[in-house]
């Protein structure tokens, strides 16, 4: 039974002691750590990515390589036998690629190990480490960074197994914390709070007045809930909100259709560039008669405002300017924070539970497991038949024990010799993997 | 007090407990839960009824604390009916407290025997009282909704974005629910007056008598009447509709006890100790 261990011992004494395993690591930069200009020049597109790939994944400190970049990250996963060795290629690569000196971002860039790493990717995915927590974007990027490494033959058994684990993690944490739940973008609040009003928004006429980047931020976001609704663009230059129109499949109005408007429109997106209230109490009072009183939401998201505060004293009319829509953030953000305490710790227990599968990747506890197995399944048969056998002597039993022995002995020598050693440039994880699998050894 | 009555009121009292919990978590199988208790409380007060009316040969209805008992029968059925079909999850919330609240004043209210009275028998009365009692339920229920609207539009209006808020949905389903529920017993409340009218002229001889329930019934009535006309003419919705359905439920909790404790008439002894 000390076969395992006694040809380990032999083993060291003959091979430079090299690690059982590839240690896990990243290397990243994130808006915390660098300035944008930084993460600007560091950044990845998807075909430096695969590139990147496909040249690193040849070098032979490291193993599996992938690459997440977003406009608040870069980062790098790998596997490695050498990982010292691995971040000082992956510096020198970023630094020659990037045409930076390495100096320069020296500084910012963070490198984990092992469960650290582990934990860190999780915390990304589950959109922990992102700029506004609790965002679902990161997610999509990890994913699509996943498979443009797939797609290069960038990642092998640990990184497929660590992603897989950071995508249910991601899971677990978006449905059982709050972190997802509220909204942290005014656009997004605005959809949100026009729900609790109208509840149904799929036939919701909507007006914009003026144009500009978050108005139509908050088109687009209604847009994907709205299907029947018309859409007007009333907009000082006629031509701009003719284009803008078509952009979103809308009509055109006139400055002095406005009021007219009212009668129709639902949701009032407003942002011009005014000084004065371009909507004013007295024009939306006799609307609301003609309305019979249908709720009319307005959305002041010019500074200064657009929309006659008063006009949230009306009733079935409701105002939010721009610092209202900040003042439901603020409380959303809040509480995404306190949620994040939960999340954390779901996260522990998933690095937990990841150590406890990668440390099983190691060569010695699989044999031990393998061995353990076969000696169950032939004690068991061999009880079973020495059942039956009552006229055997104690010696016959111990010669049967002892041939059961050199049968498992002389069965795994052979696997367990390619087990140590697969050969050079070959994934030994992925052996062990293997055999983990088609012998159903626990990962306990 | 009828000790047989405390299993029904403790399956409506942990019904209201279940619908908080769902109020505070959230968790779905706390409202499914309250349901199923409201459910089994009903079951139980229904074979309570049943056999009391087999013993009676009448509907127990015949003084204040049959009237709460049976009320709060009609309630429970009417929200277990509803509540399937509309997606007013925080309906319970206070349905539940509510039926709890008018079976336990029942269970406080003593059981003063009456004498029996044989004009008070038959179809027509039996129908009345079941029908207006009905109408009645659905325009309780109006009341808890209107009052859920109102608490939702002052948050919005007060950009107040906390505990109700977020868990009250949105205006414009508790204003189609209430109008719903307003629609709904302003019928049942139409056909229980009619009802009454042939069964008075049966015994009385006379469809209307000026009997001071008979005249707080048409307030009521046309207090409805005004909000259903306003809305259909001219879109009286949302806040208005939603006071005026709590206004409407004051002048009918009036009618059903205020008059009987304040004025005389022929109604008295139903409501009586």
């Amino acid at each position: 039974m000390n076969l395992p261990d006694g040809s380990r011992q032999e083993e060291k004494k003959n091979n430079p002691p090299a690690p059982e395993l590839p240690e896990i690591g990243i290397l990243g930069i994130n808006h915390t750590s660098a300035p944008v200009d930084l993460r600007e020049c560091l950044a990845f597109s998807d075909q430096e990515s695969r590139e990147t790939i496909q040249r690193l994944k040849a070098r032979p400190e490291i193993s599996e390589i992938m690459i997440i970049s977003t406009c608040n990250r870069v980062e790098i996963l790998f596997t490695s036998y050498d990982p010292d060795e691995a971040v000082r290629t992956l510096k020198a690569h970023i630094a020659e690629s990037r045409s930076v000196q390495e100096h320069r971002f020296e500084e910012s860039i963070y490198t984990h190990l092992r469960s650290e790493a582990v934990k860190h990717l999780f915390r990304v995915a589950s959109s922990l480490d992102s700029m506004v927590v609790g965002e679902p974007q990161i997610l999509g990027q990890i994913k699509t960074a996943y498979k443009t490494a797939v797609e290069n033959r960038g990642t092998g058994v640990i990184l497929n197994r660590l992603l897989h684990k950071s995508f249910s993690v991601a899971k677990r944490i978006r449905s059982e914390t709050g972190i997802g739940d509220r909204a942290v973008s005014i656009s997004y609040a605005a959809v949100e709070l026009a729900r609790k009003i109208f509840g149904r928004l799929e036939d919701k006429a909507v007006l914009l007045v003026g144009a500009g980047e978050m108005a139509e931020l908050a088109v687009e976001h209604l847009n994907r809930v709205r299907s029947t609704g018309a859409l007007f663009v009333a907009n000082r230059t006629f031509e701009v909100g003719v284009e803008m129109a078509r952009r979103f499949s809308g009509t055109a109005i006139n400055f002095g259709e406005i009021e007219d408007t009212l009668k129709s429109a639902d949701i009032i997106i407003s942002s011009t560039g005014s000084y004065d209230y371009v909507i004013k109490k007295k024009q939306v009072r006799p609307v609301m008669r003609q309305r019979k009183q249908k709720p009319l939401f307005f959305i002041d998201i010019a500074v200064p405002r657009d929309i006659d505060p008063a006009v949230n004293r009306i009733e079935n009319a409701y105002v939010y300017d721009i610092d209202d829509l900040q003042g439901v953030i603020e409380e959303n953000m809040e509480s995404r924070l306190s949620e994040s305490a939960k999340a954390e710790r779901i996260i522990d227990e998933a690095a937990v539970r990841f150590d406890q599968w990668y440390e099983s990747l190691d060569v010695v506890p699989t044999i031990k497991q393998l061995r353990g197995k076969l000696a169950e399944i032939a004690d068991s048969e061999l009880k079973k038949t020495l059942q039956s056998m009552d006229h055997l002597s104690s010696q016959d039993i111990e010669a049967l024990e002892r041939m059961n022995e050199a049968v498992i002995k002389k069965f795994l020598h052979d696997p367990v010799r390619f087990l140590k050693d697969p050969g050079s440039h070959r994934d030994k994880s992925l052996y062990i993997d293997l055999t983990r699998k088609i012998f159903k050894l626990e990962d306990d | 007090m009828n000790y047989t009555l405390l299993p029904v009121i403790f399956c409506y009292l942990a019904a209201s407990g279940g619908y908080a919990g769902f109020l505070f978590l959230q968790r779905g199988i706390y409202n499914r839960g309250a349901y199923a208790l409201v459910l089994a409380g009903f079951i139980i007060h229904s074979v309570l009824l049943g056999m009391d009316y087999a013993d009676k040969g009448s509907l127990p209805v015949h003084n204040l604390h049959q009237n709460l008992w049976f009320v709060g029968w009609v309630l429970a059925g009417v929200f277990l009916v509803l509540r399937p079909r509309i997606r007013l999850n925080i309906l319970g919330v206070f349905a539940a407290p509510l039926i709890t609240l008018i079976t336990a004043a029942a269970f406080f209210v003593p059981d003063t025997p009456m004498q029996p009275q044989s004009e008070l028998a038959g179809v027509w009365l039996t129908v009345h009282v079941l029908v207006i009692f009905i109408g009645e339920a659905c325009l309780a229920l109006a009341c808890g909704t209107g009052i859920l609207y109102l608490i939702q539009e002052r948050n919005i209006k007060a950009k107040k974005h906390r505990f109700f808020f977020r868990r009250l949905p949105s205006l414009e389903l508790l204003d189609s629910t209430g109008y719903t529920f307003v629609a709904a017993g302003f019928t049942a409340l139409t056909a229980g007056l009619i009802t009454g009218f042939i069964y008075a002229h049966q015994v009385w001889g006379h469809f209307w008598t000026w009997d001071p329930k008979e005249v707080w019934s048409g307030v009521t009535w046309l207090i409805y009447a005004a909000l259903l006309h306003e809305r259909l003419v001219a879109g009286w919705r949302g806040r208005r509709a939603a006071i005026l359905a709590i206004i409407g439920f004051a002048a009918m909790l009036f009618t059903f006890f205020g008059v009987n404790f304040l004025l005389e008439g022929h109604h008295n002894e139903f409501t009586r100790w």
